[in-house]
C-alpha cells in the first residue's frame, strides 16, 4: 500500500509505457477515417503511439494515460481441467498458466487488464490481483465493474462492500477504471431507466463513487451497456447537462454487431449507433466481444477464403481486430484471452494495429451483410412444424438453403462467371429441392410454427431472409 | 445446286425458329428472333415496310422461295411430302389453279384484318399455325424430355437444364393445333403444297409477284422427252408437262424438277426466252403419327398428374388456383392495350412459349381467340423479365426495357373480402402487401364481426398489375386479391 500513492499512480500514465514514438503523436498516421480532417471539438480523436514492442498505444484524453489497444480480459481465465472458465465452470483457475499470460502480456506492453467481481464465478478479480501484483502497480491499469445485478446488492452498503472487495482481491488501493455494469439492462418489470435509478442513483452509489473518484481511488468512471441507443442517449444525457462525467464506456463492438446487431441478439444495438453516440461527445470507447465470443475467430470456409482472398497476412481474428481497433474513438479492444496462442497473435495483429482502409472497411461490412444473409439455419429435419397449413415444405426449404451455405455457392457480393454459375446451381437446384408453390415466397407469416420448433428457429422471418435472397439472385440476370 | 441451297437455308431457318418456338435459346432468343420478324403476316401487322419491301423485292427476283425457305409452316408440309414420297414414288400431278379459291379466302382474310376479326386472321396465318403446332403439340414433348433430364443430372450436380412445369395452356389451342397439324400433314404427305396454293393468304399475296419474277423454272420443250417425271414430282402442282408450262404464281423454287429431269430440259433462269418447267416434291418422314399419338396421350397425362399434387409426409394438400373472372383481360406491357394486341398478334404462340414464368396463354374468348392473355395461377409476371416484348414479331407487344417496364401499368389489383385469410380463418397474413413489387399495397386494421385484422388496401395508381399479390395469395382455390387489366395500359 505504501508504495501505491498518489504521485505514483499519476505517474504511472506515462511511466507505464517507456517509449513514445513521438512522431505518431497526433494521431494522423494511423488514422483510419481522416478524423485529423474532420476533427471538430467534441470529436473524439485519441493519439496513437508504440510501445518499444510495436503495440500500437492510445492516449486516455481524461488523464492522457497511454492504453495498449490490446486489453486483456479476464473473464475466461485457463482452468485446472483444461480449456477456459466458461468450458469447465467448476475447476479452479490454473492461476500459473494465468500468471504466465498476464507476464507475457506485460512484456508485450499490453497494459489494461479488465475484471468484474462476477467473472468467473466471482473469482477473476482474485486471480488477476495474484498475477498482477507481481509488477509493479505503476505498470498496468486496472479495469473492474461494479456488478450489483442482484437487487441484494442495491443498498449503498451493498454496493460500496462490494467496490471494497474488488480492490482488496486486486490487492491495490485504486483501479483505472471503474464500470457500472451493464446499463441498458433491465431488471425485473422495471424499465432501463429505473434499473438504472435502482442501482446507482436513488441509493447514492454514483454519488459515492464520485467522491471516491475525487479521491484518487478510482481514476476513470465509466459504464459498461447493452442497450438501445434510447437508452444510452438517457444515460448520456446526465453527461451531458453536467450531472455526472463519464469518463469511458464499454460497447460491444465488432464488425458484425457494428450494422447487424439485432440479429446476433434483440437485446443488442448497433454498435454503429452507440459508437457514434459517445465519439460526437468525446467520451472513450472500450470494445467488449471483438470476436463476439470466438464466433468471429472460427468462420465458415466460404467466408474464411474471401478473407485471405483479401490479404493473406490477415487471419479471421486479426480482421475482427483490426475492425474493432480501427475507429480512432476505441482507447482499447478488451479481450477475453484462455490460451497463450490467442494472446500472442492478437498482439501481433496490434504491434502494430493496422488500420483498415476505407476500401478494406467497406469490403468487411459487406462480408457481414453476407454472413448474415449467409448463416446456416440450425434446422435438424424433425419436421414438427409440418404440415404447414399453407403448404410451404419447410425443412425442405431449409435444407436446400443450409446445402448452398456448406458448399460456399450463395455470395450476394460476387459478381462474375462463377457467381452466374453459382446463381443458376442455387435457383435451379431451388426449384428442384422444393416445388415452387411450396417455396419460402409462400410463407404468409401466420406464425404457428415458431412455438413448434424445438430450435427456436424464426421460421417466418428466415423465409423471409431466404425468400429476399432468391429474389435478389433471380434479379441479378 | 438450287435444291441443296433452298434446303440447306430451310433447315438453318426451319432450325432456328424451332429453337424459338421451343424455348431452346441458350440465352441468345434476342439474337435469333429476326427469324420471326423476316416473316411476311407479322411484318405486315408490325407495319415494317422495309421487311415487306425486302420480302416482296426477294420474290419478284427470285420467285416465291420464302414459301421454300422462310415460312416453317412450308417446310413442315416439305417434310411430310418427303415422306410421303418415300412411301410411294412419282406421286403428284398436275391441277389448273383453283384462283376463286385462293382469291376469295384471301378476300375474307384482308377483310377479317381490317376490321380486326381475329379469329379468322389468326388461323389462316401460316407463321402463326406453326408457331401454335410446335408450342401445343411438340413443347409439352420437349419439355418432358427436358425434365427427364434435369432429373438425371440432378444426381450428377449438374445444372445445364432446369425443370419446367408442364401444363395446358389452352384446350381450344391445342385442339386446334393438333387439328392444323393433321389435316396440313396428311395434305402435304398426298399431294404436297396443298395448303400453300389454295388457302394460304401469303401464298396467295406472293403468287401476285412471283407471276412476274425475274428467275423462274423454265422448261425447254425442245430437250424434253415427255417422261412426266417433273410434273410427278412437283409438290405445287405447278408443271404440266404436256404444254411445257411451269405455272410461276404457284411454284416455289424449290428446284427439285431440276434435279428430276434427266434430259436438262429445266432451267432455273432469267425470264429472256420463255420456257416452261416442272417441279418435284421434297423432304423427311413420316411414321410420325403412331408416336405423335402416342406423345400427345403421354404429355395429356403428364398434365393430369401434375394437377395431383404428391402426397408424402407432412405435406398439406395445395388446392390448384382458378383463373377468377377479369372483366378486362389482361395483356402483357408493351402490349399498349388489349386492342393495340388485338389488332396485331396472329397468336403464333412465340410469346407464350417465351414466357417462363407460366403467365402467358392462348386467350380462349372466341373474339381474341388464342392470342396471349396473362392469368396468374402459376407465375405472375417477374421484374426482370420482358422476353415476350423481345420476341414478338409483329408489334403485338412492342419492345421494352426492364426500366420500363416497372413504369407500364397493365392492371390493377381487386381485394375480395370474404376471400381474405384474415377475415375468413383470422390468421395474421399480409402475404400480399409484403411481396408487391411497387409497394403499391398497405395493410390497415379493418374490424371484422368484431374483431380487429388486418387486411390489404390497393393503391391503384401505384400497381402495376404484375399479379404477384394473386400469385402468391395463400387464399385456394380463388385468391383473395386479383388483377383485373387496364383497358389501355397506364404509363408513369
Amino acid at each position: 500500500m505504501d508504495r501505491r500513492d498518489f504521485i505514483k499512480h499519476s505517474a504511472a500514465a506515462v511511466a507505464g509505457t517507456s517509449v513514445i514514438l513521438s512522431a505518431c503523436r497526433n494521431g494522423k498516421p494511423n488514422d483510419p477515417y481522416g478524423e485529423a480532417d474532420r476533427s471538430t471539438a467534441g470529436r473524439l480523436e485519441m493519439a496513437n503511439d508504440l510501445t518499444a514492442n510495436g503495440m500500437t498505444l492510445r492516449t486516455n484524453p481524461n488523464t492522457g494515460d497511454k492504453v495498449s489497444l490490446l486489453g486483456f480480459g479476464m473473464m475466461r481465465l485457463p482452468v485446472q481441467a483444461g480449456g477456459s472458465a466458461r468450458d469447465n465452470q467448476d475447476s479452479p483457475i490454473d492461476q500459473e498458466a494465468v500468471n504466465e499470460m498476464v507476464d507475457y502480456a506485460l512484456e508485450h506492453g499490453v497494459n489494461l487488464f479488465d475484471t468484474s467481481p462476477v467473472y468467473c464465478q466471482g473469482l477473476s478479480e482474485q486471480s488477476t490481483g495474484i498475477a498482477l501484483s507481481r509488477h509493479p502497480r505503476n505498470s498496468y491499469f486496472i479495469s473492474t465493474k461494479l456488478s450489483n445485478f442482484s437487487s441484494d446488492t442495491w443498498s449503498l452498503a451493498e454496493s460500496k462492500a462490494m467496490f471494497e472487495h474488488s480492490l482488496q482481491e486486486l490487492q491495490t488501493d485504486y483501479v483505472d477504471y471503474l464500470l457500472m455494469h451493464g446499463l441498458g439492462m433491465r431488471s425485473g418489470g422495471m424499465s432501463v431507466m429505473e434499473t438504472f435509478h435502482k442501482r446507482y442513483i436513488e441509493n447514492g452509489l454514483l454519488d459515492w463513487l464520485v467522491g471516491q473518484k475525487a479521491q484518487g481511488r478510482i481514476r476513470n468512471l465509466g459504464f459498461s451497456f447493452h442497450g438501445s441507443p434510447e437508452d444510452l442517449n438517457a444515460i448520456l444525457a446526465l453527461h451531458d447537462v453536467g450531472r455526472y462525467h463519464w469518463d469511458c464506456a464499454l460497447i460491444q463492438l465488432n464488425y458484425l454487431d457494428w450494422r447487424h446487431a439485432k440479429e446476433i441478439n434483440k437485446r443488442n444495438s448497433n454498435a454503429e449507433l452507440l459508437y457514434a453516440e459517445l465519439e460526437k461527445r468525446g467520451i472513450p470507447v472500450l470494445v467488449m466481444e471483438p470476436l463476439l465470443g470466438g464466433r468471429l475467430a472460427n468462420q465458415p470456409d466460404a467466408i474464411a477464403h474471401r478473407m485471405r482472398e483479401k490479404d493473406s497476412r490477415f487471419s479471421p481474428a486479426a480482421w475482427a481486430f483490426r475492425f474493432a481497433g480501427s475507429p480512432s474513438g476505441v482507447l482499447s479492444v478488451l479481450s477475453g484471452m484462455s490460451y497463450m496462442e490467442h494472446l500472442r497473435e492478437n498482439i501481433r495483429t496490434y504491434s502494430p494495429l493496422v488500420p483498415l482502409t476505407s476500401d478494406e472497411e467497406e469490403w468487411i461490412l459487406g462480408l457481414a451483410k453476407d454472413i448474415f444473409e449467409l448463416k446456416a439455419i440450425p434446422c435438424t429435419t424433425c419436421n414438427y412444424c409440418m404440415p404447414c397449413p399453407y403448404g410451404l415444405n419447410i425443412p425442405a426449404i431449409f435444407a436446400h438453403y443450409n446445402k448452398s451455405v456448406a458448399a460456399g455457392t450463395i455470395s450476394s457480393a460476387d459478381k462474375g462467371s462463377e457467381f452466374q454459375r453459382n446463381r443458376r446451381a442455387f435457383l435451379v437446384g431451388y426449384d428442384r429441392a422444393v416445388p415452387s408453390i411450396r417455396q419460402a415466397d409462400h410463407c404468409i407469416g401466420c406464425d404457428r410454427c415458431i412455438r413448434l420448433c424445438p430450435q427456436h428457429i424464426d421460421i417466418p422471418h428466415e423465409m423471409v431472409r431466404i425468400n429476399r435472397l432468391v429474389e435478389k439472385l433471380k434479379q441479378t440476370l | 445446286m438450287l435444291r441443296k441451297i433452298r434446303i440447306t437455308l430451310a433447315a438453318v431457318c426451319f432450325v432456328l425458329i424451332n429453337m424459338l418456338f421451343l424455348g431452346i435459346s441458350w440465352g441468345i432468343s434476342q439474337h435469333i428472333a429476326w427469324v420471326a420478324k423476316i416473316q411476311f403476316l407479322p411484318a405486315l401487322l408490325a407495319l415494317d415496310y422495309a421487311m415487306l419491301l425486302v420480302l416482296i423485292a426477294v420474290t419478284l427476283l427470285f420467285g416465291r422461295i420464302y414459301c421454300s425457305v422462310i415460312c416453317p409452316l412450308g417446310i413442315m408440309q416439305d417434310i411430310f411430302g418427303w415422306a410421303g414420297k418415300k412411301a410411294k414414288k412419282n406421286r403428284y400431278s398436275h391441277s389448273p389453279e383453283k384462283k376463286w379459291l385462293r382469291y376469295s379466302v384471301l378476300a375474307v382474310f384482308i377483310l377479317c384484318l381490317i376490321i380486326g376479326f381475329a379469329p379468322v386472321t389468326t388461323l389462316l396465318a401460316p407463321y402463326s399455325a406453326y408457331g401454335r403446332i410446335v408450342n401445343s403439340v411438340f413443347r409439352p414433348l420437349y419439355d418432358l424430355l427436358n425434365n427427364g433430364l434435369a432429373a438425371f443430372e440432378s444426381r450428377y450436380d449438374s445444372y445445364v437444364f432446369s425443370e419446367v412445369q408442364l401444363w395446358m395452356r389452352s384446350v381450344t389451342t391445342f385442339m386446334i393445333a393438333l387439328l392444323t397439324f393433321i389435316i396440313l400433314g396428311f395434305l402435304a404427305w398426298r399431294n404436297g403444297r396443298t395448303y400453300c396454293n389454295t388457302v394460304c393468304p401469303v401464298g396467295t399475296i406472293l403468287s401476285f409477284f412471283s407471276r412476274f419474277s425475274l428467275m423462274r423454272v423454265q422448261m425447254d420443250k425442245s430437250r424434253c422427252k415427255n417422261c412426266s417425271l417433273c410434273e410427278k414430282n412437283c409438290k405445287t402442282a405447278a408443271i404440266d408437262y404436256k404444254s411445257g408450262t411451269v405455272d410461276a404464281a404457284r411454284c416455289i423454287t424449290c428446284g427439285d424438277c431440276l434435279d428430276k429431269c434427266k434430259f436438262d430440259a429445266l432451267h432455273y433462269k432469267p425470264v429472256l426466252h420463255l420456257h416452261k418447267s416442272t417441279q418435284d416434291p421434297a423432304e423427311p418422314d413420316l411414321n410420325k403419327r403412331a408416336f405423335l399419338t402416342g406423345a400427345v396421350l403421354a404429355t395429356s397425362a403428364a398434365v393430369m398428374a401434375e394437377t395431383r399434387i404428391k402426397m408424402d409426409g407432412g405435406l398439406a394438400v395445395i388446392e390448384d388456383k382458378q383463373a377468377p373472372h377479369r372483366e378486362t383481360p389482361v395483356t402483357p406491357p408493351g402490349s399498349v392495350s388489349a386492342y393495340n394486341l388485338n389488332r396485331h398478334c396472329t397468336a403464333c404462340q412465340l410469346c407464350v412459349s417465351a414466357c417462363p414464368n407460366n403467365v402467358l396463354r392462348p386467350s380462349a374468348d372466341p373474339l381474341h381467340l388464342m392470342q396471349p392473355v396473362m392469368s396468374f395461377e402459376r407465375g405472375y409476371c417477374r421484374p426482370e423479365c420482358t422476353r415476350c416484348s423481345q420476341v414478338c414479331p409483329t408489334g403485338a407487344i412492342r419492345p421494352i426495357t426492364k426500366e420500363e417496364k416497372t413504369a407500364i401499368h397493365i392492371g390493377h389489383a381487386v381485394w375480395i373480402e370474404q376471400n381474405c385469410i384474415p377475415v375468413s380463418n383470422g390468421d395474421h397474413c399480409g402475404a400480399c402487401a409484403r411481396h408487391c413489387p411497387a409497394w403499391a399495397i398497405q395493410m390497415v386494421e379493418k374490424e371484422v364481426n368484431g374483431k380487429l385484422v388486418e387486411v390489404p388496401v390497393v393503391d391503384s395508381e401505384k400497381c402495376v398489375g404484375c399479379g404477384k399479390c394473386e400469385n402468391l395469395c395463400p387464399a385456394r382455390p380463388f385468391s383473395a386479391i386479383y388483377v383485373e387489366g387496364n383497358k389501355m395500359h397506364h404509363l408513369n
